[in-house]
């Protein structure tokens, strides 16, 4: 059975189509439509409901080196607030998932999971506690709500004092206010535009989706679905697992490697990663240049021959083409290498473009 | 949910508007479209390939999905309405007039419904 989120008789005041989604009932999109959402956040500003997302605590002493041991990024040096993106793989140098880690003090983590994941990936963290640290799973006690669009530094400020907007992307103010309740807010999003995250209790969630609703209303602002955000993130070339990554393909051939260090002592899944040396595929960004949309899973051919196959495709509401993300063999991720895709037996041509296909100015 | 006077109506969301006996155009109708949401591409038949009632013919993307569009009649494609091609929304701003295909020397027909049967069906759709 699908869970509402705390914010679905809220979606359906607002006229949310309502859809399930990793285990949840959520709007996909609302009356405008998905079209118009995502132009109000390249634009304007948009308000997303994700509270479907996992939130885990992790804390104690040992905390920071055990997290250093599961992830691939290295969490040594942040500041106090300071949020950063990691795959977190198996063994097998697959990938179990990718998620946000905040430290929010000293030996003590805030750590967000995608929705599909959050069983799995708390069972594999607390399985795998060494030392002094408590893994708790705090899911059912957040929502989160994500403002995004070159508005929403304004619409926030009208809501709380500057002290509690977290100024530089990718950190967060834990124990803020947003018009009187308690949150944390982040500099952070799914959608390549300027962006908040707001944690907020399951109760408070309601009374502050009006309260943003109203703030923003005088800027354009619209409540956005997974539609939206889904071709947002596409736009942004942000990778979404499931499709640019799982247990099947390792970060670096994900194109993650930016945040898998080798040069770390250990982490699980280096010896498997190091072995397999330079990947031989690549994930790559493709352009329609023919008529036709690509979706996910169309295989990519040169000469007719199979190359590869797309993890991700829609068209772009912003720049108004067709665009997709594919893994090829590493010969033909050079841009500018013309390909076809197969879409359901029909032959759209492609090219290979440099990602993200979207960037903020 | 808008309906057309003079249209003759698919279970499936098509329009028919015969101009004679035999020969139709064929579109999708206003509550298709609204479905739908923002159709971003159209995919049609060629000039000249036959069509059959209950079958496939075309189909339409919106932004996250793909339909497929069903003929309502069986007979050939004369003419397709190449504005569709660049211009797709026109089948969201005005669905009874952005016709798909122009079909003629008609054959067979699905089961049609008038205007009002049609919006009676839509109504039990919901």
């Amino acid at each position: 059975m699908e869970l509402k989120t705390p914010l679905y008789d809220t979606h359906v005041k607002y006229g949310g189509k309502i859809v399930p989604f990793a285990g949840y009932l959520l709007p996909v999109q609302y009356e405008k439509g998905i079209i118009a959402e995502h132009m109000a956040v390249r634009t304007k500003a948009g308000l997303f409901d994700v509270s479907h997302m996992g939130e885990i605590i992790c804390s104690g002493k040992d905390s920071l080196k055990f997290l250093n041991k599961i992830l691939t990024n290295n969490f040594t040096n942040m500041y106090d607030g300071q949020a950063r993106y990691s795959p977190m793989c198996n063994e097998e140098g697959g990938t179990i998932d990718d998620l946000i880690v905040y430290k929010y003090k000293t030996d003590k983590y805030f750590i967000v999971v995608n929705a599909a994941n959050k069983d799995k990936d708390y069972k594999w963290i607390a399985s795998h506690a060494e030392g002094e640290v408590v893994v708790e799973d705090i899911s059912d006690k957040v929502c989160q709500l994500a403002l995004q669009g070159p508005k929403s530094p304004d619409i926030l400020s009208k809501l709380t004092s500057r002290e509690y907007i977290p100024e530089k992307y990718y950190s967060a103010v834990f124990d803020a206010e947003v018009s009187g309740f308690k949150c944390i807010v982040s500099q952070t999003g799914y959608t390549g535009e300027k962006g908040y995250e707001i944690y907020v209790s399951t109760e408070d969630a309601p009374k502050l989706w009006d309260i943003i609703m109203e703030a923003g209303s005088e800027y354009g602002i619209l409540p956005c679905g997974l539609g939206a955000r889904d071709t947002l993130r596409l736009e942004a070339a942000m990778p979404l697992y499931g499709h640019e990554m799982d247990e099947g393909v390792d970060p670096v051939e994900a194109g993650l490697g930016f945040a898998v260090k080798m040069k770390k002592e250990d982490f699980i899944g280096k010896k498997t990663i190091e072995a397999k040396g330079e990947p031989v595929r690549k994930r790559v960004g493709l352009k329609a240049v023919s008529r036709g949309i690509i979706r996910e899973n169309e295989d990519v051919l040169v000469e007719g021959e199979k190359i590869g196959a797309t993890t991700s495709g829609t068209y772009c509401p912003y720049l108004g083409c067709s665009a997709a993300m594919a893994m090829v063999k590493k010969e033909f991720s050079e841009i500018g290498t013309r390909v076809s895709v197969n879409v359901r037996g029909r032959m759209v041509e492609a090219e290979v473009v440099g990602l993200p296909f979207y960037k903020k100015a | 949910m808008k309906v057309s006077e003079g249209l003759l109506y698919s279970k499936s969301h098509e329009w028919v508007k015969f101009i004679d006996d035999t020969t139709a155009l064929v579109g999708l109708t206003d509550y298709a479209q609204s479905e739908l949401g923002g159709i971003v591409f159209v995919n049609l038949p060629e000039d000249g390939d036959e069509v059959a009632a209950g079958e496939v013919f075309a189909d339409v993307e919106s932004v996250k999905a793909v339909s497929d569009v069903y003929s309502p009649v069986t007979g050939t494609v004369e003419e397709i309405n190449e504005e569709l091609l660049d211009s797709p929304e026109l089948i969201n701003d005005s669905p009874y007039e952005a016709w798909f295909v122009k079909v003629s020397g008609i054959t067979e027909k699905t089961e049609l419904l008038s205007a009002d049967e049609y919006a009676e069906f839509c109504k039990s759709e919901e």
